[in-house]
């Protein structure tokens, strides 16, 4: 399996990064502060606001590193897209698909069985894990409604059809109901500061949002790249319509992965009190931001997530779960180009 | 006879990798993807090496060519030449410019030795193949030259290897028309395989999405 190489997150704000040879050099007035080879790395984010040399860009986009621009408070930017690499039959293939409701419907269906199937489980986890603290009847009460869902769209329930991408979307959007309405159950500690009443995003109004915001952008970016190593054109989707600048197809993918990757990660940093309430700061708006020294710790926290191994459920491999992203890309492409009779979501438990 | 145009000429390096396997070739050169490992990048260092003169050199009764861009209209490949000596000979051809008459030798640089598969070789007289269209002449000969041995292979061109070249493209050129790529068949050559992560062989019908899906609606 391909290894995974490192993630440069650059938090240093007014550091530049510019190509020396085959590494990178970052740079602070002047002042060169770090340097580190290009061959170790998969992947830049920089919350710098100096930015880059075009020699790095060109640099990261030859040899399929990517390279995100984020604002100080991790919001997205802009990200370094090279000349594609090939595969333009795969790419005639997404196109085609994508104007295609049917076979849109057929892979968008799967994502969407990967969101639920994980959202089921991590409940069925809490359950299990912390039967004395939690009101485990509800939370089963729960994951028997995302069972149910998971029946419909598999097309179980002949009186209840879910045929399209309406309709696919309307379970989404239940089993997005039902499952945020006991996320807040899951959080153990530090439950003044932390707490869930809904999603909220623009802006993030409390802690737990500021998390997951963070941390679906930084993810979105993971899938976008493992996307376009693999020959995709990360901003063609098949559940999401295409809207100019936004990564369709990376939040197609995304659908089955931001539980398990990244609420998963976030409730745990709060019940291992990883993260305090000091970490956030609150803005005129109302909006909820990482100060700059949480966002350090909170980004070494998720660079050691993604080097845990876990077995990968379709393929029984054991990989970091950093290379999900790559694998389910793959998976992707080789079920487009007819090596599998399905798509076959990334599936937890 | 069929000939090809040239935007559906084939590279002749892809013959290699037929050979090894018809699914790598189709990942390399039909959906372009390529898993670039240090083996690959020590070959096209040693490739530079002997391309990089492309200027011909010219003592006395040989004439060295390197780099040469070679292609057949009936085979509809293309390739270059590491070097093809210009030997004179009474029984040779005529070339432009110059005097006298030459017998063209082509010698292909390897990494490493003598394979036990026949990649090789087919490859060398895909390019002769070529030379012989494009010059209207006759190869007879041409040489393998491996890096590690430091040594010529002589090779000579039978009717049986150039159907075997026929064969393989109009085989590569089907699958291309098609723009298909044949199913996984899991062989030893997987393991030492550049493009397994890519390819992911275990994909070879043993698993089934439908059956791992359909298994956890029930879960
Ligand atoms: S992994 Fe095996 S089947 Fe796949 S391309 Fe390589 S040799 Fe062929």
């Amino acid at each position: 399996m391909k290894k995974l190489l490192n993630t440069l997150y650059i938090t240093t704000l007014d550091a530049y990064l510019s190509l020396d040879g085959e590494t990178v050099m970052v740079q602070k007035e002047g002042e060169t502060i770090g340097r580190v080879p290009l061959h170790n790395l998969e992947n830049i984010v920089t919350f710098g606001y100096t930015g880059a040399s075009p020699a790095l860009m060109g640099a990261c986009a030859d040899r399929n590193i990517g390279l995100c621009f984020m604002t100080r408070h991790g919001r997205f930017l802009a990200r370094v897209v090279g000349m594609s690499k090939g595969n333009v039959v795969l790419r005639k293939m997404q196109y085609a698909i994508s104007e295609e409701e049917k076979a849109c419907f057929t892979i968008a269906r799967n994502c969407i069985f990967g969101k639920i199937y994980n959202s089921k489980w991590i409940l069925e986890r809490a359950a299990r894990d912390y039967p004395m603290r939690l009101d485990v009847d509800k939370l089963k009460g729960a994951s028997e409604q995302l069972s149910r869902y998971l029946n419909i769209i598999r097309g179980k329930e002949e009186a209840i059809p879910c045929e399209d991408l309406e309709q696919l979307r309307g379970f989404e959007g239940k089993s997005a109901t039902v499952y945020f309405s006991v996320v807040d159950d899951l959080i153990l500690q530090q439950k003044d500061a932390f707490f869930f009443k809904d999603r909220n995003k623009r802006p993030p109004l409390d802690n737990v949002n500021a998390l997951l915001s963070f941390f679906y952008t930084l993810l979105s970016h993971d899938v976008a790249s493992a996307l376009e190593a693999v020959g995709f054109d990360a901003y063609i989707g098949f559940l999401h319509r295409d809207r100019p600048g936004r990564v369709s197809l990376a939040l197609d993918m995304m659908e089955e992965l931001r539980s398990v990757l990244v609420d998963r990660f976030v409730i745990s940093l709060i019940n291992k009190k990883q993260v305090t309430d000091t970490d956030f700061m609150k803005k005129e708006n109302g909006a909820i931001l990482l100060t700059d020294e949480a966002r350090k710790k909170a980004l070494n926290a998720w660079q050691s997530r993604k080097q845990e191994m876990i077995t990968h459920p379709f393929l029984s491999e054991k990989i970091p779960w950093g290379l999900v992203p790559y694998v389910q890309a793959m998976l992707l492409a080789r079920y487009i180009r007819g090596d599998l009779e399905e798509y076959p979501p990334f599936l937890w438990k | 006879m069929k000939e090809y145009n040239e935007e559906d000429f084939l590279s002749i390096s892809g013959i290699q990798h037929f050979i090894f396997c018809r699914r790598q070739w189709a990942l390399i050169h039909i959906e372009q993807q390529w898993d670039e490992n240090v083996r690959t990048v020590e070959g096209e260092h040693l490739h530079k090496r002997a391309h990089d003169e492309s200027i011909k050199e010219s003592r006395g009764d040989l004439i060295v060519s390197r780099g040469i861009s070679v292609f057949s209209r009936t085979l509809g490949m293309r390739g270059v030449c590491d070097i093809v000596e210009f030997r004179k000979d009474k029984n040779g051809i005529s070339l432009f410019g110059r005097e006298g008459l030459f017998i063209p030798v082509p010698v292909e640089y390897k990494r490493g030795h003598p394979k036990e598969h026949d990649a090789d070789i087919l490859q060398l007289v895909a390019q002769c193949m070529c030379l012989e269209e494009m010059l209207a002449c006759t190869i007879e000969k041409a040489y393998l030259y491996y890096d590690e041995m430091k040594r010529r292979q002589e090779v000579l061109l039978s009717e049986e290897h150039r159907q075997k070249i026929r064969k393989i493209s109009l085989e590569m050129h089907e699958l291309y028309e098609r723009r298909y790529t044949p199913k996984v068949k899991m062989g030893k050559g997987c393991k030492a395989c550049s493009l397994e992560n890519l390819c992911m062989p275990k994909l070879c019908g043993k698993l089934s999405a439908v059956s791992y899906i359909e298994g956890r609606v029930k879960d």
